[in-house]
């Protein structure tokens, strides 16, 4: 059995890091940063770089980030290209500078898309995600009149598919990512994960409607298939939840034309 | 239908303008598939085309109605699709200035292009062989189109033109075809790349099948 | 001060149905007069200020995030405790309420933990209502398993996400209220300070974080849950936002804070690799139902691979200890179990400072039991987690781990309502010190998060607003509000203005050096006493010499950072103090005076009590009061795991 204690060495870096004030044009900075320990996460690395700016008297570069565990989804940062960069399936804040060269040129962006307007340097605004959600992404359920938990059940099968739609964390690499700036990833998460689950039945098309509206109205672009984002997404969510969201919705739309209020149905299947 | 339903009717959604592509792509595609294996007929030889093409334009209602929906296929294929890459460059602002690709194929990046020569393409060839107005040296082939189509792929430069855009017609079908199956949601991870390549074979059984023609023209199989 | 807990009379069983009955209510056409503050959007701010709304307040939600949804009760990884007694194994309210209490080594009120058990079961019918994708048996029914500090299977669980999907659950909740209009969410605002009008919370002054507007909001009432103090220790598994200014500020005007020595250490994290570091990372305790926990017996074999340590000369040190709950110790016996091997010198990984600061967590025998898909099935995010971090690949290896803070037990004193002892200010979740007493069992923070959420503040806060008159409330042209603005005003304008040589970082890590190394795992007089005056120093330090870049206009990181490690300062002598005068051990606060062969002593007699802290003025050391825990039905005993 091989055992390896990953080795502790440093790497010198060039970095290209985009600078910017909210409603101004930006551009990239240049600043070499040495002795980056290979075990320091990309964020730790972004750390440093701070540091010696604050050594140097000068502003720092503002980057979103909190919980960096991979869960919050607050980190954000298009690295080489590729948002979360280079590594598949994980976010910034857990991608780790071993997967860099010593002596490598970084080029460090925020998420590029209309509807994620710069607030500073590297950090965006992502409420259009939010957004989304408040128009359709819950479940009814007031508090206090929820019945006997296991008075639902939920087929295994059905609730692991949920599962996996329900692990988005709504970080917006998919958006990042796509060639159209087209937020279909996260909306067909989100979906699915409502849509499949027998609780979410009664809204199912009132939401699926309203929740691509909401989407459409907040500038993102349209889905063309590249499938960019599934390979992006640091939560591997698949283009499934697409294929699903644009079946719903056709269903939705298709029984609002034909139902006669030509109001959504209120009623599942 | 309320009022809100029919303004979203006339400005389709995201997911809406999908639709069109998609179902008009579908009626686009199997146009193809019959326009294609009636030329093959030109391997039988020239009566057997040419009995196809007189049993067509005796069948004047038929052809129109077909056309018709072709016509208007192509007109939303065209239109949405415009609006589409429009919206997704805007959307898009300007993307990163050091763009990677992981996964988004060359068929899917360049449909709007792979598009535009396919619309070029089409409008020569309307030209070329149904109203008969260019590159035919101002012969008139009447019912002939054995002849027609003979004489029309003697022309190398034509004959190179109509194989390049064949070969553009199979990578944008390839695309194409699979993400209809995803537009209507009948495509997921297992069925994926079987899709891919029904959609691959597709665009070459098409793009193949047209290219035969002139290549047999040109190669003197074909007189 | 006063610390009247106002728990309801009557049997233990009865006193949150009775004391329900007896709450006052709003008429539901007057509710919308009121506006409510929520202050944090994590589970129980999220729940709370989607309770309000539903109920027909008008809410108001801030937090710094960039959106509801990452406030960081999602990293919660292991799962929520309810008393559903669903797997037949002898689960109850009682059991769950004596369960917590004693793991809260007879450190949390009585009538709270009870009452926390009691709408545990409500919790998961509204998570399941909501569309949480629990875990699921084939027939459709919920799954649980099992967690430490308990013999019974009562842990829900969506894979090793659970905070996440409950947090997504409470946050669409509050995500419906925003889109129907009836609650405000203001995201990226950080609370800075509060607004007492009468001596009663009126409001709260924030500051824009993108535009670095300093506004203040008027309500009638103020719900504040901002979690826990975790990042005094710098090296924590907290996000990095999470910070003590919002309650340390409502401390300030009057708040007591209560047991901020009570700081849980969690077993199974990550262990340090470097100077660098910015965060610890915890991994679920859930993993102990399978890892078994073991270091070499020798020295000598400490630098090997674990390959090369045979089995002989394993020391699976917590089945040795306690035998009847092993490796399911809880967190507290757990993390000082690791931290005495360590000490010997028999602890395992890399050696950061000289020291080996690590303890084998291994799977092998649960491979070889269950099969390496069943393992990847339970804990597969997990072990991905762990090898992109390490890069190591705990299949072949066992993984390593060392314990980290994690949670902080104490938090805003508040009564049986949740009301501090500032009228109209009440407190949910972590930011509150009331139910786990000196020590949380795992599973347990989600479910008082949202017990709060849900099930308590929507009662207590009615009750209160009853008594105020609607539409009172205070314009924010009041003084009192434009002399808390300036006060805010003039903290930012003194922290940028300041430009020293060091960065906020710099004190930060300074200041985690210090609590961690003197209040940390084990605490001692002498250490305590220095780490106070260290901290003194560096407060002053710090405001002689700290730098600030940045705009007082535009998104300001280092501005954000260095008003929370300046409240971090003062709170860190605070809760260094709170240690120094618990003269016993208990749960999470180890006095290594005061122990039995390693194991805590406590000292019923003398400190059965909550200490609660009063702020006496700017470099001043706190006021401490008590409010004495009464036990109704509960036997206090030595908790024994063995």
């Amino acid at each position: 059995m091989v055992e390896s204690h990953a080795k502790e060495t440093t790497l010198a870096l060039k970095l290209r890091v985009w600078r910017q004030r909210r409603g101004q044009p930006g551009a990239f900075e240049e600043h070499a940063l040495a002795a980056v320990p290979t075990s320091a996460s990309f964020l730790e690395m972004m750390d440093m770089l701070n540091e010696q700016l604050i050594k140097a008297g000068k502003d720092t570069f503002a980057f979103d980030h909190d919980c960096r565990e991979g869960i919050c989804g607050m980190c954000s940062m298009t690295i080489n290209g590729m948002p979360h960069g280079p590594i598949p399936g994980v976010t910034t804040c857990q991608l780790h500078m071993r997967n860099f060269r010593d002596g490598e040129t970084i080029t460090v962006e925020p998420w590029r898309a209309r509807a994620f307007p710069v607030l500073k340097d590297l950090a965006v605004d992502r409420s259009g995600f939010d957004k989304v959600i408040q128009s359709g992404g819950f479940i009814t359920v007031r508090t206090g009149s929820a019945p006997e938990a296991n008075n639902i059940p939920v087929p295994k099968p059905i609730a692991d598919e949920a599962m996996d739609a329900a692990e988005c964390i709504g970080c917006g690499a998919c958006v990042a990512s796509c060639k159209n700036g087209s937020a279909m990833l996260f909306v067909g998460a989100k979906i699915n994960h409502l849509n499949i689950l027998p609780q979410g039945q009664a809204e199912r098309d009132r939401r699926t409607l309203a929740m691509v509206k909401t989407m459409d109205e907040a500038g993102f672009g349209n889905c063309t298939n590249y499938g960019e984002c599934q390979a992006h997404c640091p939560k591997s969510i698949t283009l499934d939840v697409i294929a699903k969201l644009n079946r719903d919705y056709l269903r939705a739309r298709v029984k609002e034309f034909f139902s006669s209020t030509g109001k959504p149905s209120k009623g599942g299947d | 239908m309320s009022a809100s339903s029919c303004s979203s009717c006339c400005q389709p959604s995201s997911i809406g303008k999908k639709v069109v592509m998609a179902l008009t792509g579908l009626i686009l595609a199997g146009f193809v598939l019959g326009h294609m294996s009636g030329n093959l007929l030109m391997f039988k030889g020239a009566p057997a085309i040419n009995e196809y093409a007189k049993w067509l334009h005796d069948h004047a209602g038929l052809l129109w109605a077909a056309r018709v929906v072709l016509i208007l296929s192509v007109i939303a294929h065209i239109w949405v699709g415009i609006q589409l890459t429009l919206e997704n460059r805007a959307a898009r602002a300007g993307g990163p200035a050091d763009e990677a690709t992981r996964r988004a194929t060359v068929a899917s990046r360049t449909m709007p292009y792979s598009g535009v020569v396919i619309l070029a393409f089409v409008v020569f060839h309307l030209l070329h062989y149904t109203f008969r107005t260019v590159a035919l040296d101002g012969a008139v082939y009447g019912d002939d189109v054995y002849k027609m189509v003979v004489a029309g792929f003697s022309c190398r430069s034509v004959s190179i033109f109509y194989i390049i855009s064949m070969l553009l017609l199979c990578l944008h079908l390839s695309h194409g075809v699979s993400s209809v199956f995803q537009t209507l949601g009948l495509r997921n991870e297992r069925w994926r790349s079987r899709l891919d390549f029904v959609a691959l074979a597709y665009g070459w059984i098409i793009a193949l099948g047209f290219i035969s023609i002139p290549l047999a023209v040109l190669t003197g199989c074909l007189k | 001060m006063n610390l009247d807990s106002k728990t309801p009379a009557g049997p233990l069983a009865d006193k949150w149905n009775n004391h329900k009955a007896k709450l006052r209510l709003v008429n539901p056409a007057n509710r919308r007069k009121y506006h409510v503050i929520v202050v944090g959007s994590g589970l129980a701010g999220s729940a709370a200020a989607a309770s309000f709304a539903e109920m027909g307040y008008e809410v108001s939600c801030f937090c710094y995030q960039d959106s509801p949804r990452r406030a960081h009760s999602i990293a919660a990884q292991g799962g929520i405790n309810a008393a559903k007694n669903y797997q037949n194994d002898g689960d109850s309210v009682r059991r769950l309420f004596q369960d917590t209490i004693k793991g809260g080594d007879y450190r949390a009120r009585e009538a709270n933990v009870y009452r926390l058990a009691q709408v545990s079961t409500s919790i998961i019918d509204q998570c399941v209502a909501q569309g949480v994708p629990f875990a699921r048996e084939y027939g459709g029914l919920l799954a649980n398993r099992s967690f430490g500090g308990a013999q019974v299977s009562r842990t829900f669980y969506a894979r090793g996400q659970t905070g996440q999907q409950l947090l997504i659950g409470a946050y669409s909740a509050l995500s419906r209220q925003i889109g129907l209009g009836t609650v405000k969410m203001y995201t990226r605002h950080e609370m800075l300070d509060l607004v007492l009008v009468d001596g009663k919370a009126k409001g709260i002054v924030t500051r824009d974080l993108v535009t670095g507007a300093v506004e203040s909001w008027s309500s009638d009432v103020v719900v504040v849950c901002t979690g826990g103090y975790g990042n005094v220790f710098y090296l924590s598994t907290n996000a990095q936002g999470c910070n003590v200014t919002a309650t340390f500020r409502a401390h300030r005007r009057g708040a007591g804070f209560a047991n901020p020595c009570y700081t849980q250490i969690h077993p199974t994290c990550i262990p340090v690799h470097g100077e660098d570091q910015s965060k610890l990372t915890l991994m679920s305790e859930s993993l102990r139902n399978d890892g078994r926990v073991w270091v070499p017996k020798n020295k000598v074999d400490c630098a090997k691979p674990a390959s090369e340590v045979p089995e002989e000369a394993r020391d699976y040190f917590l089945e040795r200890k306690y035998p009847s709950y092993g490796n399911l110790a809880p967190r507290d016996i757990a993390s000082r179990a690791a931290k005495e091997v360590c000490d010997e010198g028999r602890g395992v990984g890399q050696l950061v400072d000289g020291k080996r600061l690590g303890v084998y967590l291994d799977f092998s025998a649960a491979i070889k039991r269950l099969g390496e898909a069943e393992v990847r099935a339970r804990y597969g995010n997990l072990f991905d987690m762990y090898e992109n971090i390490t890069g190591e690949n705990a299949y072949k290896q066992p993984m390593r781990i060392f314990p980290a803070v994690h949670y902080t037990m104490g938090g805003l004193w508040v009564d049986y309502n949740l009301q501090s002892n500032i009228p109209g200010l009440f407190v949910g979740g972590e930011a509150n010190f009331s139910d786990h007493g000196a020590n949380r069992l795992g599973a347990s923070a989600l479910m008082q998060g949202l017990a709060d959420g849900y099930f308590v503040l929507p009662y207590t806060v009615t009750d209160y607003l009853a008594g105020e008159k609607s539409g009172s409330r205070p314009s924010k042209d009041a003084p009192e509000f434009k002399a808390v603005v300036k006060d805010v005003n003039d903290r930012v304008a003194k922290l940028l203005s300041i430009n020293g040589t060091k960065s906020p970082r710099y004190y930060h890590k300074a200041l985690g050096k210090i609590t961690w190394e003197k209040c940390g795992m084990a605490r001692d007089k002498a250490g305590l006493e220095g780490a106070i005056r260290d901290l003194q120093a560096l407060r002053e330090d710090f405001w002689k010499n700290v730098k600030v870049v940045g705009s007082g206009d535009a998104l300001a990181p280092e501005l954000e950072r260095a008003g929370r490690v300046a409240d971090f300062l003062d709170f860190g002598i605070m809760m260094c103090l709170d240690a120094l005068t618990r003269e016993e051990s208990c749960g999470g606060h180890f006095r290594t005076e005061f122990q039995d062969a390693g194991e805590a002593k406590r000292d019923d007699a003398q400190y059965a009590h909550a200490a609660v802290w009063e702020w006496t003025g700017e470099g001043q050391l706190p006021a401490r009061h008590v409010e004495p825990l009464v036990y109704e039905e509960t036997q206090l005993s030595t908790r024994s795991y063995k």
